[in-house]
């Protein structure tokens, strides 16, 4: 059966207005107070029985975001955050850290079930190869803290490092005390800063030099309880020569508050280092009312800090209902190169603000920045991009290709670029196009045969298939689906 | 009863009243031809057939064998057997060509009740009708109509009328814009596709493709209505006399 024709079969078998993963799972948590403040942070450090540096390494944060403000330049509307009237930590009451599935609490296996990981079935098929599926180790994150991560023995014996964060503070302090802010600085931003004081818990991979990964990595985000925010921290390191490609998943129960997602996610590059980073974010976007929903305000940030190191980011944005989001490369590294495609969907009331920044500081650098924005309903949709290369960036290439395509006429398409070369050998290339599906061609589709669903999914995935090829194969069709479901009713 | 029955079809688009009380019958089996002056409303008409949402009806009747066509929606039409090859066929960038195919026979397929095409049993369909219309498979990999020349652009949409097997197949301006042998490539792919169950309806302004695909009945349009019905010797009259004394008629 072509792609095409399977979403439009999971299209039919869900119901329209309904968000297929806004399902909530009744679990028992265990709560921080409500509120921020110093105890907040204290309470955070000593639950997860963090070491004095890390302690004060938050508390500094913390203080410095108590001087900060929201960043107001994007395009974007938010209804005012009372950061006091929030939870900043919540984990499942039966699970204190990672185990093995035996031990993991049942009903939670169920909603990464339904969520689509079939982490059962991946720790069946660690002992066996089965010919043409290839593995994916899987960290799943349930609010606060991480649950559960397969394939440990089977990474281990590689010397690849794929856990929790918190685990990794306990188990490799040097590591995570190197690492940690060396990317996105614990004062970079806002939001970045406040995840630094209250980040509960993540993913945290160190490919050893040489090493290349044997399986994909992928860690799947979900928000669960009432007023929580979550501030999962995410830290990669592959060292010289190593390889990872790791993907993000991410959904979110449907609720009429909106909630705050804050990440931050560092990655670093030794020399000869690469690292493909893939998301497919499908918070719940919020109501057709524009009610609720995700604010996703996260910091994402790539340094290719070696010689002919590479990082790419490949993102397919389909939820939440504000996205404020530029994962970046720091092309510190001479011949190094950065990537980024992007895929970013807004439907309904939502609203996207997203891009990248690539940063060309050393010599004979590369980036490649393919951006595809949809925007349909009554969504604002923006592609804010900085290229910029320092003075003693020579030879400094970029090419970007930004292209947005409406549905319907009262959405709105944005395309924001700063380029900024300071080496005057640098030489970049800047394409756009904003274009509309016509009802020329979805009459044509639909004279073949085609339903209005049917047509729209089949044009928009040819608009985006040059991003989709760059997404793991396994994730690909996965994500086609959801392109297909999140432009449900977008035309009518 | 017949297999297109159109009675009294009144339309219009953006206010303008286009089609004013046409009267037409194809039973199956047979191959109608329309002529007309250019703005006498034929493309209008295979619209309309075929369900564009800015045409609106004001009156009127059309029924494909018996069902009343008006009521469903494009792609019901097209399941239940309607065929538009267009005048001026649509560029889908980033869709190749095959997929946009197996797409389309598949959705049709399943509306009819039938199994979808397995991958080999739909390319080996594919490559034979492709080959009789002279159609290269680099051009089915190019994302569809995007560059295609005018000659591939119609070849493709008489692919596209062989794949989905329709029961009344509606051609606007098909030779419009082919050179003297892609021509011939065309109307023989549409003569291949005669067939008793079936029948056509062939809009052109010039006789010469009626040379290759001959008519049983021979319509002239005018202002949005059949003014004259005839045997194929009426196209040659037409292309004698041109349509000078119908550009004033009705
Ligand atoms: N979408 C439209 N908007 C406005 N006028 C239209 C539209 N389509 C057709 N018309 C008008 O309707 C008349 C008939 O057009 P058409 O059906 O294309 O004629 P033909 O195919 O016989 O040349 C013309 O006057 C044309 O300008
Ligand atoms: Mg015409």
């Amino acid at each position: 059966m072509p792609a095409v024709q399977e979403t439009v079969e999971r299209v039919k078998s869900i119901d329209v207005d309904q968000y297929k993963y806004g399902f909530e799972t009744k679990i028992e948590s265990d709560r921080a107070p409500k509120g921020l403040d110093e105890s907040t942070v204290r309470f955070i450090s000593a639950k997860k029985n963090e070491p004095e540096w890390l302690l004060e390494w938050r508390l500094e944060a913390f203080r410095r975001w108590k001087t900060m403000s929201e960043p107001d330049w994007a395009r974007v509307k938010i209804n005012p955050i009372d950061y006091q009237d929030l939870y900043y930590y919540s984990a499942p009451k039966t699970t204190a850290g990672p185990k093995s599935l035996a031990e993991v609490d049942p009903e939670l296996l169920k909603t990464y079930e339904k969520l689509g990981i079939p982490l059962r079935e991946q720790e069946m098929l660690a002992g066996v190869a089965v010919e043409g599926r290839s593995k994916v180790a899987v960290d799943a994150v349930f609010d606060s803290v991480s649950v559960v991560t397969t394939f440990q023995e089977e990474l281990k014996k590689a010397g690849v490092i794929f856990g929790s964060i918190s685990e990794a503070v306990k188990n490799h302090p040097e590591l995570v005390r190197k690492y940690l802010g060396s990317v996105v600085p614990v004062t970079d931003n806002f939001f970045a800063t406040l995840n630094s004081a209250v980040f509960s818990d993540g993913s945290f991979v160190y490919i050893p030099k040489g090493v290349r990964c044997p399986m994909e990595l992928s860690t799947y985000f979900r928000i669960n309880e009432r007023n929580t925010g979550q501030f999962e921290r995410t830290l990669i390191i592959a060292d010289e020569g190593a390889y990872v490609s790791y993907l993000e998943g991410c959904t979110a129960p449907q609720r009429d508050e909106n909630q705050l997602h804050a990440a931050v996610v560092e990655l670093v590059a030794l020399e000869g280092a690469e690292i493909k980073y893939s998301t497919v974010q499908n918070w719940y976007p919020g109501d057709s009312a524009g009610k609720g929903g995700i604010y996703n305000f996260v910091t994402k940030r790539g340094d290719c800090r070696g010689n002919n190191s590479k990082i790419s980011w490949t993102q397919v944005e389909t939820g939440s209902a504000i996205t404020w989001k530029y994962p970046s490369c720091i092309l510190r590294g001479d011949n190094s190169q950065g990537e980024f495609y992007s895929i970013a969907i807004s439907n309904g009331h939502q609203q996207v603000d997203s891009g990248t920044k690539m940063i060309h500081l050393g010599k004979n650098t590369s980036s490649r920045i393919i951006s595809k924005g949809i925007a349909a309903g009554v969504s604002q949709n923006t592609y804010r991009g900085q290229v910029s290369a320092h003075r003693k960036a020579s030879n400094a290439r970029n090419f970007t290709n930004c292209d947005s395509l409406l549905i319907g006429d009262k959405c709105g398409a944005h395309t924001t670029p700063y380029i900024e070369a300071k080496n005057s050998s640098a030489v970049f290339e800047h394409e756009a196009t904003t274009s509309k599906i016509s009802d020329e061609m979805l009459f044509y589709c639909r004279q073949r045969g085609l339903s209005a669903e049917e047509a729209v999914a089949l044009v928009v995935n040819g608009f985006v298939k040059d991003v989709l090829q760059h997404l793991p194969m396994e994730f690909a069709v996965e994500a086609q689906k959801l392109i297909a479901i999140s432009l449900e009713g977008s035309v009518g | 009863m017949a297999l297109l029955e159109v009675r009294n079809l009144q339309a219009r688009v953006e206010d303008k009243e286009i089609l004013r009380g046409l009267d037409l019958t194809v039973k199956a089996g047979e191959v109608h031809a329309i002529m007309g002056p250019n703005g006498s409303g034929k493309s209008t008409l295979s619209y309309v057939l075929a369900g564009k949402s800015d045409y609106e009806v004001t009156g009127g009747t059309a029924t494909l064998e018996g069902e009343d066509l008006l009521e469903l929606e494009p792609d019901e039409r097209a399941a239940k057997g309607l065929f538009l090859a267009f005048q001026y066929p649509i560029e889908i960038p980033g869709v190749a060509s095959m997929t946009f195919l197996r797409t389309a026979v598949n959705a049709v397929r399943k509306k009819r009740g039938d199994e979808e095409l397995s991958t080999p049993d739909f390319l080996r369909f594919v490559r034979e009708k492709a080959k009789e219309l002279n159609i290269h498979q680099d051009m089915l990999k190019r994302p569809v109509n995007v560059g295609f020349s005018g000659g591939e652009k119609k070849r493709n949409e008489i692919l596209q009328m062989s794949l989905l097997e329709p029961k009344m197949c509606v051609l606007d301006e098909t030779d419009s814009g082919l050179d003297i042998d892609a021509l011939k490539i065309v109307a023989d792919g549409v003569n291949r596709l005669r067939a008793k169950n079936r029948g056509f309806l062939v809009i052109t302004h010039y006789q010469r493709l009626l040379d290759h695909i001959v008519p049983d009945v021979v319509h002239v349009m005018a202002k949005g209505k059949i003014v004259r019905t005839g045997g194929p010797e009426l196209a040659h009259e037409l292309e004698a006399k041109g349509y000078a004394a119908y550009e004033n008629a009705a």
